[in-house]
């Protein structure tokens, strides 16, 4: 991650005022600069951190610190708690007509990612709620924009009305309305033009499609990497053609995304969709709270314990701590862990779901990852027998091992290497369950058994 | 003398269409920047601290980034209070004067591409939807323009309509694409491409690559082994590689640059859309933290609107224009 997490800066800060219960204006004052600055790298617009701040003034005044929280973490979570409020409320949904079909425009600037969320918004709809989807390509300027739309519908599996590049957008928007009244779709996708910015041209052609198709909805596109101008971008278009809603994307590349916040603070359209990858399954609707964790650069906490309940199985979990705990520990159970933290996803994206572990490199996790898969490989190359006694694993063993596995000598030990210091970690949890102490350094045996 | 009267001097005649396209290309910019530090001074006629404040404001809006507007702040009391100016308009001079030289001190001004005998190779890297199929383009019709043979390579065989797009340009520029199929390795495109260069006697081959996000590792390997291809063919290629970064973009842009710069070394920057914003301060904060120079600019959506950067003509469409 690129930047500092906030929370680190603040405990910094925190240092400073160890032991004040109350938030008061002169301890907040370190403490609101580091916020400001916070969001102004995650180009919330300007104006909008001032008024922010202010706000948040207001309301952290005289409060209390509140039990078993620090004022730093106070503050943090009186941000945090406005910004979910800011960036949530609102509209979020798509309502569906139940008689007619439902329509939706896209509109945005140029490179916002129209045509491709477009496509997703279609799968999103097919898919999941079963709705039976056109899509019509008004791009008529942009060289291969259509034969995009095309090649996107073909993947997604839905029709997509293609009058070629001679015709004006609004007749093929008025086209592809009788043919989703006529054979009874229930959602209709308009992907316009993008222009590089909001001029008369621009305006006028999305005006006269909106006056002859009348959408249900009109959805601007906002790319997550946008900086100071995104809410000029968004006032001019709503003040010009009223959304109904936003969609942020490209929120799967590390920009902070400041500028759904001053967007939403600045128009009042709510964001309904977020992009969050490169395949037509990659749209999410949008969660407020996640999002103002990624502007403060917190992680995303949420997602992450979520996704590990969803997919941890409990059960398991607790049949191997038993078996730590009782000593009989074997290289089965070390797969067994290994196998559930891949099943949460790859490293790379956990790491960097968990705040305070801003360090990582892509290329770290992505060694860490391999020797995960390498030790499986080892492992499976195992007799039953040798998984559960790994101390009879003797020289002509692990050469035996080795060739089964495709892999060298010096790997099969590394596993057992990391095997002795997963139970040493284990002891020493044990010996501080007998005597309550915690042991020198932590735990660090724990992460490395990981294979963080 | 400062640096508001040189341009000015310079400038004052309009001989040079550049100017003008520069001053047409950067109307919303300085309407934006100029007029703010203009009625700032207008407000204030001696310098206080909340001055700096607002102006501090005024940066930080134009995506200058906070840790460059920060310094800028700082160095630009100092110097004020060194100096004794309190009058408004000079600090404003003077802080037109602070980032040029921050600019101009970071690095290299190269601009246009130089060919050699063999073939020159620019590898064409960006996030998705800056623009770079059109920038690409924009290139090659500047280059053709000064006779040299360019040929263009369609490495985008991810985004769906992205060859199509490349190979429309290739037949309005009547030059040769190179291309392979849809979701084809693009390193053994890129190896086609290379090859035919070779064989055509090619001066400048542009390697035209998918819109990646800098934090997605895959993809980010794909562009290194595309790299390595190009250099196994030309000695020292790829000779140049451009990132474009859409002037609209805000932080993250300085992200994006360090990201892209650890797996290829970069040459040069391109801003696009610089006539669709009234910000683009982040061509600052990208030299400010990498040095790294901006090569050209696009100042309009017509062919002959991407110009060499010049920063003498930025600053001066920048803050005086007409």
């Amino acid at each position: 991650m690129a930047f500092e997490s906030l929370t680190d800066k603040l405990s910094n800060v925190f240092k400073k005022l160890r032991g004040q219960a109350r938030l008061s204006e002169s301890n907040m004052e370190d403490m609101l600069k580091e916020i400001r600055i916070a969001l102004l790298e995650a180009d919330v617009n300007f104006k909008v951190v001032k008024e922010f701040i202010n706000n948040v003034k207001e309301k952290a005044i005289g409060q209390d610190v509140l039990n078993k929280l620090n004022p730093s973490q106070m503050i943090t979570k009186i941000v945090h708690d406005e910004l979910e409020t800011l960036l949530g409320g609102g509209e979020t949904e798509v309502k569906y007509n139940s008689n007619k079909p439902t329509i939706i425009m896209l509109v945005g600037l140029q490179g916002s990612g129209k045509t491709t969320s477009a496509g997703k918004l279609a799968y999103l709809m097919k898919n999941k709620l079963n709705k039976k989807v056109l899509l019509a390509a008004c791009d008529v300027y942009r060289p291969a924009a259509i034969e995009q739309l095309c090649a996107i519908g073909k993947t997604v599996g839905v029709q997509v009305i293609n009058k070629g590049t001679n015709i004006s957008p609004v007749e093929i928007a008025k086209e592809a309305k009788i043919i989703a009244y006529n054979e009874h779709y229930d959602v209709l996708i308009i992907d316009t033009a993008g222009r590089i910015t909001i001029d008369e041209d621009l305006m006028t052609e999305i005006n006269n499609i909106k006056n002859d198709v009348q959408p249900d909805e009109t959805i601007l596109l906002v790319d997550a990497m946008s900086g100071q101008d995104a809410v000029n971008v968004a006032q001019a278009f709503n003040e010009k053609t009223p959304l109904t809603g936003i969609i942020m994307s490209k929120l799967d590349g590390d920009a902070r995304g400041g500028a759904a916040l001053s967007i939403r603070h600045m128009t009042g359209v709510p964001i309904k969709f977020a992009g969050v990858g490169e395949k037509v399954s990659d749209l999410d609707v949008f969660h407020p709270d996640r999002m103002a964790d990624r502007i403060l650069g917190m992680g995303d906490v949420m997602t992450l314990v979520e996704k590990a309940q969803e997919q941890i199985d409990e059960e398991s979990a607790k049949k191997a701590a038993n078996k730590m705990m009782s000593g009989k520990f074997d290289l089965n159970d070390m797969l067994g862990q290994m196998k559930q933290v891949q099943k949460l996803g790859s490293l790379g994206g956990l790491m960097k779901l968990i705040p305070g572990m801003p360090k990582i490199t892509p290329e770290q996790t992505k060694m860490a990852e391999d020797q995960m898969k390498r030790f499986e490989i080892v492992i499976n190359s195992m007799t039953p027998e040798e998984r559960k006694h790994p101390e009879i694993l003797q020289y002509t063993r692990k050469i035996r091992i080795a060739k089964g596995s495709g892999k060298q000598v010096s790997d099969v030990n590394a596993v057992l290497k990391r095997f002795d210091q997963m139970k040493q970690a284990m002891k020493q949890v044990e010996n501080y369950r007998k005597t309550g102490r915690m042991p020198p350094g932590g735990l660090g045996g724990f992460g490395g058994g990981m294979g963080f | 003398m400062g640096l508001i009267s040189f341009l000015k001097n310079k400038f004052a005649k309009k001989e040079e269409k550049e100017v003008e396209a520069y001053s047409q290309g950067m109307e919303k910019s300085r309407e934006f920047f100029s007029n703010k530090l203009t009625n700032l001074s207008k407000k204030y006629k001696k310098v206080n601290q909340e001055y700096f404040e607002q102006l501090e404001e005024i940066l930080i809006e134009s995506d200058v980034g906070v840790n460059l507007t920060l310094k800028v702040i700082d160095e630009l009391l100092i110097e004020s209070r060194e100096k004794k100016i309190n009058d408004a308009e000079e600090i404003n001079s003077l802080l037109i004067d602070l980032l040029f030289e921050d600019y101009s001190k970071k690095g290299s001004s190269i601009t246009d591409i130089s060919f050699d005998n063999q073939t020159t190779v620019l590898l064409v890297v960006g996030v998705n939807g800056v623009g770079k199929t059109t920038t690409i383009a924009k290139i090659a019709n500047r280059y053709l323009k000064q006779g040299k043979s360019v040929a263009l390579v369609a490495g985008d065989t991810f985004r769906a309509g992205a060859i199509e797009q490349l190979c429309i340009w290739g037949d309005r520029l009547n030059i040769p694409v190179i291309k392979g199929n849809e979701n084809a390795d693009p390193a053994s495109v890129v190896y086609d491409g290379v090859k035919y260069a070779k064989n055509n006697n090619i001066d400048l081959l542009i390697v035209d690559t998918a819109g990646r996000l800098q934090n997605k590792q895959n993809l980010m390997d794909e562009l290194s082994k595309i790299k390595r291809v190009i250099s196994k063919e030309i000695a020292n290629g790829p000779q140049e590689t451009f990132l474009i970064i859409d002037a609209t973009t805000g932080q993250n842009g300085v992200v994006q640059a360090k990201a892209f710069s650890e797996i290829t070394p970069l040459t040069g920057v391109v801003i696009t859309k610089m006539d669709g914003t009234s910000k683009g301060g982040i061509i600052l904060a990208i030299r400010d933290e990498l040095g790294t120079p901006v090569r050209f600019i696009g100042l309009g959506e017509k062919m002959e609107d991407l110009k060499p950067f010049d920063l003498d003509k930025y600053l001066y469409g920048l803050c005086i224009g007409e």
